[in-house]
């Protein structure tokens, strides 16, 4: 019933409270440190505590991944930018094929395609996704797969 | 010294967060259809808002503030390819025909 | 400055209401509403250091929940045509 996940949980949900509370006394703490336990007994209760509400085997290279999204958000968001300036948009639908096994895995790659601008995952079936691209160049991007490789790296941090 | 190239730094990310807010609402309206205009949305989710997010924090000093800004700018972060993926694929399923040119076999 | 950036804000808020308007489709109503309501997000806060009570916070946090929830509530009633009542 202790493990990592829900000891996790637990500092996530105590985090929240403080900084949503602001007012830091005995009385105060000691209802919300009651009412955190209180959730994640729930939540372990309904079975909803699993891998794929909490990956946190990706945690220990996270940060890696994040700083790296972060660089590739940085640099489509400016190709969207001249890309709307210019009105030089020739939007294309096209399939990629997913390496990811996790379900945790298939919903952090969606994610990331959909974060960076100039690209949407438009629907997903089994391991197939469906990409909408706003040039050639973004299109060219998801299909060179560096993304699908870099989550499925995150994927396997175990 | 340090106060002066926060107040700087802070100022340029204002500026990047207010040219990007605005490119994406024109891009709003000159793309042609509902799929390109995710990307613009998107681009006013991620980089408007982290910009004008990081200038604020820049400005509000050390305090629960910060956090809380911390806090706005995550929530946005992982929200925004949630509300995108549901516009499209829910246009997709309504039988919505994207501008452009199809490749290959889609779903 | 912050005065600039509400400006700024002010007027996208404009021009994606153009879209709201024009919409064509119900899709880029919705999409137009939620992009709204990131810019309102923003704008609350930034309002909230330009009259020197950063205190708005609070508010804008509680918005930017509301507008998520909302546009997924919304899309989930076109779709499905309940919100899980039978």
């Amino acid at each position: 019933m202790i493990n990592a996940k829900s000891v996790t949980l637990f500092i996530v949900l105590f985090g929240f409270w403080l900084l949503m509370s602001g007012y830091y006394t005995p009385l105060i703490l000691s209802l919300g440190v009651i009412s955190c336990i209180l959730c994640v007994y729930l939540t372990i209760k309904g079975k909803f505590l699993d891998n794929e509400t909490l990956p946190i085997y990706f945690f220990p290279r996270l940060i890696q991944y994040t700083l790296w999204l972060i660089k590739e958000i940085l640099k489509s968001n400016i190709q969207t930018a001249k890309v709307i300036i210019m009105k030089s948009e020739e939007p294309e639908l096209f399939s990629v094929k997913a390496s990811q096994k996790t379900n945790e895995g298939k919903v952090t790659y969606a994610n990331s395609i959909t974060l960076t601008p100039g690209t949407v995952t438009t629907q997903i079936k089994n391991d197939i996704f469906e990409v909408h691209a706003l040039t050639k160049d973004f299109g060219d991007d998801v299909r060179s797969s560096d993304m699908d490789k870099m989550v499925t790296w995150l994927e396997k941090s175990k | 010294m340090l106060d002066v190239s926060i107040e700087i730094i802070s100022i340029i990310s204002f500026i990047l967060g207010a040219f990007f807010i605005l490119t994406g609402s024109i891009g709003l309206i000159r793309l042609p259809d509902v799929f390109s205009r995710i990307h613009a949305a998107g681009m006013i989710d991620t980089a408007g808002a982290s910009f004008i997010i990081l200038g604020m924090i820049l400005q509000s000093g050390f305090s629960l503030i910060t956090a809380k800004l911390v806090f706005i700018g995550i929530f946005i972060f992982f929200t925004s390819p949630i509300t995108g993926h549901v516009t499209a694929n829910l246009a997709r399923k309504k039988g919505v025909i994207p501008v452009g040119k199809t490749k290959g076999k889609t779903l | 400055m912050f005065l600039a950036v509400l400006i700024a804000l002010g007027i996208s808020f404009l021009l994606i209401l153009v879209r709201l308007i024009i919409g064509k489709t119900t899709f880029d109503r919705i999409l137009a509403a939620n992009s709204i309501g990131t810019i309102i997000v923003l704008a609350i806060s930034v309002h909230g250091f330009y009259m020197g009570r950063p205190e708005f916070i609070d508010i804008s946090i509680v918005y930017a929940l509301i507008n998520f929830i909302g546009t997924v509530a919304v899309l989930k009633l076109f779709d499905k045509g309940t919100l899980g009542d039978k």
